[in-house]
């Protein structure tokens, strides 16, 4: 098996008749930001939902620090340090910017029920850490000024950066990315690299999910192209925008 | 001084039924802040208040001892209920508990040493207008001790996205699992207590139009803040006192009465003010402030 942080192995996944992922592997290195693209229904989005735990494979390993986790709960993944966004934004709508990330740092408080109870200081002491931590988050994304806006109530842009914010509050060792700059303008975009980079400098893993051709070749250090569910190719930037059989996926084949 | 102590009697009965309606509306409620239609609170309630009852009269314990079980006992049952039970939801879910509460009140049918659908009677009068209330405020004590914590915030993430909340490590099945315990808890609770101040249980009491009652008084109410359904329990209680004086005006019996203006809040309340009366201060402050010329 490859190395890295995360391995996935001859990953499967049908719905009915549909092999929407098929023996797919791939490996991504700690501290990389790894590429995963290809045409519209290649297979992107399954991979994500089967590394998060949200499907379960039809066959192939998943494992993370040489732990298999196909077969754990989401939140069995979540804890092994696997944070993600998705493609259609999934904010909790009617929770603030701020408590959507108080949310997220679920796995990183450890406050005491019975302190929360009798209404001891250690306890307002750690809620108010935690709340600092959310406004740090929401800053580094660059949402300051939205703390106590509801999430339903923000721009389409805002939105994903607070899913980043969210994803982010767990701590996570491996970030799943699944289209994290979908409308977004091209500021918004280049604001999104910075953190990518940001985030894998700060030695967290990245899986990239992305349609934004010169985002992908401007942050990954690994791309991995899939096609009907198949693994194409796999290389740097510039040895998949070279390769033969990702132009023939993404333009057809030549007469 | 006199005139308070006769108004104090003759409501007496009321005042306790705003606070057992108000537990019992907020056993409903426990289960509803995840987004989980658990219906199975009359028989929580039927098993506390029985629980309770035996104890009294049969084992003569400590009436504080007898309330406590009361609401052990249906949080006991809850587990095996809610392990199988939370693999549904929605109206699924709804049906299967609201199965539970039935199969509760035609077990205690059927139950010769309580009597069967007769009941027992002559249950001591134990519980007070004032311990009904202390119990109420410290559901809503430990209720809003829960909202805004981390536990919290996990159970609204589960209200509105479950399977995003799963994916931040939330527990899911577990949170459902223990605010359906708590709610059993409450239940039993407020059925212990109404045993041993109306001095007598019956299954019938338990039947399923009692779990509709509690239901309508959290929607009623609003389940956006944990203290709506209380709030929703006591203008629902309130409401047939005030009928009663209304109804020779208008010339309809008060408890045909009571039945219509009951639906008639519940359709208002669904149409015009579907967060409940908790929302109401918000819509007013709207509809000023759209009645503002520009």
């Amino acid at each position: 098996m490859r190395p890295g942080l995360l391995q996935v192995e001859q990953l499967e996944r049908t719905f009915g008749g549909l092999r929407a992922v098929d023996a797919a592997s791939f490996a991504v290195q700690p501290g990389a930001v790894h590429g995963l693209i290809g045409p519209n229904g290649a297979g992107k989005t399954t991979v994500i939902n089967l590394v998060s735990g949200l499907l379960a494979p039809s066959g192939g390993e998943i494992v993370l620090e040489g732990r298999p986790i196909h077969g754990l709960p989401p939140h069995g993944i979540a804890a092994l340090g696997v944070a993600r966004t998705f493609q259609n934004i999934r904010l909790f709508p009617d929770l603030t910017a701020r408590d959507n990330v108080l949310v997220g740092q679920h796995l990183r408080r450890r406050p005491s029920l019975a302190a929360r109870m009798l209404l001891l200081r250690s306890a307002r002491e750690e809620e108010r850490r935690a709340g600092r931590r959310a406004a740090e988050l929401l800053e580094q994304v660059g949402l300051a000024g939205r703390v106590a806006e509801k999430a339903r109530h923000l721009s389409y842009g805002e939105q994903r950066r607070v899913e980043i914010a969210r994803a982010l509050a767990s701590e996570p060792r491996l970030l799943l990315l699944d289209e994290p700059t979908a409308g977004m303008n091209p500021v918004e975009v280049q604001a999104v690299a910075a953190l990518i980079r940001q985030v894998a400098e700060g030695g967290r893993s990245v899986l990239l999910v992305e349609h934004n051709v010169r985002l992908v070749m401007d942050v990954c250090h690994r791309i991995t192209v899939l096609n009907f569910g198949r693994v194409i190719a796999e290389g740097t930037p510039a040895e998949v925008s070279r390769d033969q059989a990702v132009i023939a996926a993404y333009l057809g084949n030549p007469k | 001084m006199e005139w308070l102590w006769e108004t104090y009697a003759t409501y007496q009965s009321t005042l306790a039924y705003i606070g057992l309606n108000g537990l019992l509306a907020l056993s409903v409620y426990t289960t509803l802040s995840c987004g989980q239609l658990a219906l199975g609170n009359a028989g929580f309630a039927a098993i506390g208040a029985y629980a309770a009852t035996l104890l009294t009269m049969k084992a003569g314990a400590p009436f504080g001892v007898a309330l406590l079980c009361g609401a052990l006992l249906p949080a006991l049952v809850a587990v095996p209920l809610g392990l199988p039970v939370f693999r549904i939801r929605g109206v699924f879910l709804a049906i299967a508990t609201i199965g539970f509460g039935e199969v509760v009140r035609i077990g205690l049918v059927n139950w010769e040493y309580v009597n069967g659908a007769q009941g027992i009677v002559a249950i001591p009068q134990k519980a007070t207008v004032g311990l009904v209330w202390l119990c109420l405020a410290l559901a809503l004590f430990v209720l809003s001790r829960i909202h805004g914590s981390k536990w919290g915030f996990a159970l609204e993430a589960i209200r509105e996205d479950e399977p995003a909340a799963r994916t931040m490590g939330i527990d899911a099945a577990r949170y459902k699992l223990s605010m359906l315990v708590l709610g059993a808890a409450l239940a039993g609770l407020a059925g212990g207590l109404e045993a041993h101040f109306t001095f007598m249980v019956a299954p019938n009491g338990f039947a399923f139009g009692r779990v509709v009652d509690m239901l309508v008084f959290a929607v009623v109410g609003g389940t956006g803040a944990f203290f709506g359904p209380a709030l929703g329990a006591a203008f629902l209680t309130l409401l047939p006192e005030v009928l009663r004086e209304v109804s020779p005006l208008v010339g309809i019996e008060p408890g045909p009465l009571r039945l219509l203006v009951n639906g008639l809040v519940l359709l208002a309340v669904i149409l015009f003010l579907p967060q409940g009366l908790v929302s109401l201060p918000a819509w007013l402050r709207e509809r000023r402030a759209r009645r503002r010329p520009a």
